[in-house]
């Protein structure tokens, strides 16, 4: 197809934000320390924050998909009385700033907070400032993002192949796991992956509901973050270095199979 | 024969409400036909128990079904876009009745293969559906909606989906199953071909309700509302009888060989309507002048619509059309003769 004249008020700008979103990643490749990369890779802080965040980032991607897929069925599939403002509590965490959410956390599940309170004096369970608490505050930041995802592939796929499972004798259980789940699978996998993908950026509400104890709730942002702080630039670059790449190799896996624009 | 399938479905949505009474015998096909919008799939659906009865009752083999959600029904249904599950393949498809009964996995495969071999796919069982063909695809609905064994077997359009070829060998072999399946089978259709060829019997639904019932002898000759006789292809009318003639508009009679009295259908073919261009004599009793609105292609033959005292098809040959000169507007004589009419009471 021949391209037409690309007006000049719209092309400086598309060029220029190119450029804004490409110049910072372009400045942390240039900025990196190649030569001693790989050892201040095996740091054992590095290694220990990478695993952190793997591991926490793993663990509440899959309390989302616990919690989040039955709740994006009801949503798509149940009418309920109060179903539009499910949704829009829902959607509260994704446009709520993550400080706020890590407070709001704080509130609840604290050791002096409404639910927290009953948890330690009934099961000695503190949540606040332990890993389960950084698994905790990253579910909640990135369960809307599963449950938008999933709920979106559910309303796209016909809910006649349910009304013909029903015919056969399947129950609606039996539906679901046999005939739902297979059909938004891949909405279901990109929705865990844009998940994980978030929560394993998460910062604000982790630093503020988790604190910041390396081994322990010091997740890679955190890490960033602190080593930034204290004047070590060239162990940030490192630590942001890991990220983007994680982030890259996630958005390349993706774009194959689910984000392919028509 | 005592009926299988005893039903009263009523059920209303805003402003529409169905309202039919359906008895199906063992081993019957019963055709459900009817225009868009008049409630056939409806019915269907509140058979299977995929929309709620707000009334009547529905008992099939003696049970009262009006309460079982569809997963409880003995019912089999073929949908009109198939619904195949598309992540397993045709056997898988057809296995999933069976498993869902109880059946253990061996035996449920082993029930499909059976299936398919009888629709004449027992080599493509490992084929997903979207290998299939529009065709082998309804082979595979069928077979899977029959692997159930159900008492009730629901087809929603079956062959709508299907090219015209493709549908002229389905219906064939559809009609072979049908003829096998020991209970109930209800056709929900709006082709009328479909209609005769499959169904014992056929049931006419308009706006919700029953206006004809009957098998395809009576209602071909008998139409009882426009709609029927469009499908059959026939003039109708409706008026009062007295002896040969019925009165079917202000001052217009039509005669007939047959004796009515009181209210009365005549009906005749558009092949029995003659085109003249002055006032013919002799033997025709029914003729009248008209004006030509209409000119279509039907078949070999040209469909010529004219209003007058009452409107009417006609069937004239391409010969015929352009002696007579033919086009909208054209002023002409009709002329049915007594004999190629039908007249019977309309109560």
């Amino acid at each position: 197809m021949k391209t037409a004249r690309v007006p000049v008020p719209l092309l400086i700008p598309a060029i220029l934000g190119l450029i804004f979103l490409i110049l910072p990643l372009a400045g942390l490749l240039v900025r990196t320390p190649w030569a001693t990369l790989f050892d201040r890779l095996a740091e054992p802080g590095v290694v220990e924050a990478l695993r952190l965040s793997l591991i926490t980032s793993t663990l509440a991607t899959v309390v989302c998909l616990v919690l989040g897929v039955p709740l994006a069925w009801m949503l798509a599939r149940v009418t309920f009385p109060g179903r539009r403002l499910v949704r829009a509590l829902i959607t509260v965490p994704l446009v709520l700033p993550p400080v706020v959410g890590g407070i709001a956390l704080l509130l609840a599940l604290g050791r002096r907070g409404i639910v927290g309170q009953w948890l330690d004096s009934t099961f000695g369970i503190t949540l606040p400032f332990t890993t389960a608490g950084v698994v905790i505050a990253e579910a909640f930041v990135a369960l809307p993002f599963l449950v938008i995802a999933v709920e979106g592939a559910l309303r796209g796929a016909d809910s006649r192949f349910e009304e013909a499972a029903a015919t056969l004798g399947s129950t609606r259980w039996t539906t679901f796991t046999h005939v739902t789940l297979p059909l938004v699978a891949p909405g279901i996998a990109a929705g865990a992956v844009l998940c994980w993908a978030r929560a394993l950026g998460e910062f604000g509400a982790t630093i503020t509901f988790a604190g910041n104890y390396p081994g322990i709730t010091q997740t890679m942002p955190l890490a960033v973050y602190q080593t930034m702080e204290s004047g070590d630039l060239e162990g940030a670059v490192v630590l942001s270095l890991i990220l983007l790449v994680v982030s890259v190799a996630i958005l390349a896996g993706l774009r194959d199979r689910w984000l392919t624009t028509p | 024969m005592s009926a299988l399938l005893d039903a009263h479905l009523v059920a209303s949505r805003g402003a529409f409400t169905l309202d039919i009474h359906l008895e199906i015998a063992p081993g019957e096909t019963v055709a459900l036909l009817g225009p868009n919008g008049a409630g056939k799939t409806t019915a269907l659906r509140t058979l299977a128990g995929l929309t709620a009865l707000t009334g009547g009752h529905l008992r099939l083999d003696g049970r009262d079904l009006t309460a079982l959600p569809p997963e409880k029904r003995p019912i089999g249904v073929v949908f009109q876009d198939y619904l195949l599950f598309p992540h397993l393949s045709a056997r898988d498809n057809v296995a999933f009745g069976p498993r869902r009964h109880g059946m253990d996995r061996r035996s449920a495969h082993a029930v499909a293969d059976k299936w398919l071999d009888r629709v004449g796919l027992g080599s493509h069982g490992a084929r997903k559906p979207r290998q299939l063909s529009g065709g082998q695809a309804q082979r595979v609905a069928l077979a899977r909606a029959l692997a159930v064994d159900p008492q009730l077997l629901l087809l929603d359009e079956p062959l709508a989906a299907l090219d015209a070829r493709t549908r002229l060998e389905t219906r064939g072999e559809l009609r072979r199953h049908l003829a096998d399946h020991p209970g109930a089978t209800l056709l929900v259709t709006h082709d009328p071909l479909d209609a005769l060829v499959l169904a014992d019997r056929l049931v006419i639904v308009e706006q919700g309700r029953v206006v004809q019932e009957g098998d395809a002898a009576t209602i071909t000759a008998r139409p009882r509302t426009d709609y029927v006789a469009r499908l059959v292809g026939l003039n109708l009318y409706r008026g009062s009888g007295d002896g040969h003639t019925v009165v079917v508009a202000d001052d217009f009679t039509l005669t007939s060989t047959d004796t009515v009295s009181g209210d009365a259908f005549v009906a005749f073919p558009p092949s029995a309507v003659a085109l003249h261009l002055s006032e013919p004599s002799g033997s025709p009793r029914n003729t009248w002048p008209a004006v030509l609105t209409d000119i279509q292609h039907h078949g070999d033959n040209l469909r010529v619509r004219l209003d007058g005292p009452i409107t009417v098809s006609a069937d004239i040959t391409p010969a015929a059309a352009a002696q007579l000169d033919l086009s909208p507007g054209r002023a002409l004589w009709v002329a049915v003769k007594a004999t190629e009419t039908r007249a019977y009471p309309a109560v």
